[in-house]
């Protein structure tokens, strides 16, 4: 079954004064497909996250959403001041309201079900990124964004976390798009992977992207090499500007898993 | 009883009922400087009201709902930090009305009375201002709450579920500019920020829901001002002070209650 595409950048750049923060972003997010962003610190990653969910406009270039889309943001972290008295019910329940049983769910379905009356100040890391899962899946999205979903869990916390994301875009069918450091713990569980500084270096399967020379060169022989088995191809060309020529990632790349 | 004290009562608790979700706001929003800087600017709205000779209470009201705007196109400009921008208006703006209250020659102004409040000289005229913009505040406050609570909680968040954020928080700013200006006579320019932020931060120790945190900053402001009052009438204090002292004492009780008796 061919994917819908949810969201179409072309030709993206954002400027922030005199820093070119994304040249010439090309990016098609689809249903059923998850997609991640990796990249340096400072890549542009949350930008261009914030670019899809329209908090940034760019500077020029084209955005195309499909109309309705509904979106579940996952934010990098949640900074409640202490004195603001918040449960989790009274969290996920603003500023729309829910019924409580449909939050029971959605906490049930991360396996948080249990937190659902604690104080927000009291989650642990992990607790607090299922909350916010949970928070997310409560808008029934059509498209997840999820900005570095496992920051501040531990190791397993992370394959868990990772594993309940797969879990859902196979229940859901819903399209996936999360930013991430760590390559190696993703890839089993995404379908494609743009690698980003500044510009989209390399895009496509992740044992394509993990063996692509400008992978390498960014993040330096130390993490690669743990991701090196494959034998090296390059798979892509730059144009006159230096930048890349992206493979776009192709609805049928997604398909089948 | 004598009727000024009645007044004085009738206004210093619908301001404090009015004061307690607002200033639930300033606190989880770290907006106290903020409140302070409105505050100052009060002094300029009275001074410009006897050089226009427009009422007062609508004068301040304005001043305050002007720097309001002023600050937050100022803010996005990013030319200073923020505190730094509250800094230099607060302080330029409080000169600013020294300066003109004293260039006016025919008009004497108590100052003291603007600076620390005289709570014991609420007019009938002034209750109309405070019952009226006060539940104009509360009705609209209701109307946002979840919005406002939702850009508190994570602006992001909110704006990608579609909160008009920008919009919302302008909407706070001009509330807690009305609030400043018709809580100025109770307590003064320099006190007006402490009925907003220690009631508030009192009532967060009995507190589990943005609610009730809300409620209770209210009801403990209320007794503030009660206490205030009474401390004044008994003991001859200055009334506005009195309600502060009042309200310290609350929050230092409360702070230092045993754990069984407040919620986390």
């Amino acid at each position: 079954m061919p994917n819908r595409d949810l969201v179409r950048l072309s030709q993206v750049n954002v400027r922030f004064g005199q820093d070119r923060v994304l040249n010439n972003i090309n990016l098609n997010l689809h249903d059923n497909c998850i997609t991640t962003l990796i990249g340096p610190n400072g890549a542009g990653k949350t930008t261009l996250v914030k670019v899809i969910l329209g908090l940034v406009q760019p500077n020029n270039g084209n955005i195309w959403r499909e109309s309705g889309l509904r979106i579940g943001y996952m934010p990098q972290k949640l900074h409640i001041d202490r004195t603001l008295p918040l449960t989790v019910a009274r969290f996920m329940r603003t500023p729309t309201r829910v019924p409580v049983a449909a939050m029971r769910e959605a906490l049930a379905a991360v396996g948080a079900g249990h937190l659902l009356d604690k104080s927000i100040h009291d989650l642990s890391g992990g607790e607090t990124q299922r909350v916010l899962l949970a928070r997310a899946l409560l808008r029934d999205p059509q498209l997840l964004v999820l900005d570095e979903p496992v920051q501040g869990v531990d190791l397993n916390g992370q394959i868990e976390l990772y594993r309940l994301i797969t879990s859902i875009r196979e229940q859901r069918h819903c399209g996936v798009l999360m930013i991430s450091h760590d390559l190696h713990l993703v890839m089993a569980s995404t379908d494609h992977v743009v690698c980003l500084n500044h510009h989209v270096c390399c895009s496509g399967h992740p044992e394509a992207v993990s063996n692509d020379p400008s992978f390498l060169e960014l993040f330096g022989p130390a993490q690669a090499s743990t991701l090196a088995l494959y034998n090296h191809h390059h798979n892509h060309r730059h144009d006159i500007h230096g930048d890349v020529i992206t493979d776009q990632p192709q609805p049928d790349c997604c398909s089948g898993h | 009883m004598d009727q000024f004290l009645l007044l004085a009562l009738t206004g210093g608790v619908g301001i404090a009922a009015v004061a307690g979700p607002l200033g639930s706001f300033v606190v989880w929003r770290r907006m106290a400087y903020f409140g302070d800087t409105l505050a100052h600017s009060a002094l300029l709205g009275i001074a410009l009201g006897f050089l226009f000779d427009i009422n007062l209470n609508l004068a301040v009201v304005a001043c305050c709902v002007l720097l309001a705007l002023l600050l937050v196109s100022l803010q996005r400009q990013h030319l200073v930090a923020t505190d730094t921008l509250l800094g230099i208006m607060a302080h330029s703006s409080l000169s600013l009305g020294l300066v003109t209250v004293s260039l006016l020659d025919s008009v004497r102004i108590d100052l003291m009375e603007y600076l620390f409040g005289d709570l014991l000289a609420i007019s009938p005229e002034d209750l109309y201002w405070i019952y009226g913009g006060g539940l104009l505040v509360l009705l609209l406050l209701w109307r946002l709450w979840d919005q406002l609570l939702a850009i508190t909680i994570n602006e992001e968040l909110a704006r990608v579920e579609g909160v008009p954020a920008t919009w919302v928080r302008l909407a706070l700013m001009l509330l807690i500019a009305t609030v400043i200006a018709v809580a100025m006579k109770l307590v003064g320019i320099l006190l007006i920020t402490s009925l907003l932020v220690i009631p508030a931060a009192a009532a967060r120790r009995l507190s589990h829901t943005p609610e009730q945190m809300a409620v209770y900053a209210s009801l403990l402001g209320m007794l503030a001002v009660v206490g205030g009052i009474s401390a004044s009438w008994y003991w001859d204090t200055p009334a506005g002070p009195s309600v502060v002292v009042c309200s310290l004492l609350e929050f230092l009780l409360l702070y230092t209650a045993p754990a069984k008796l407040r919620s986390r």
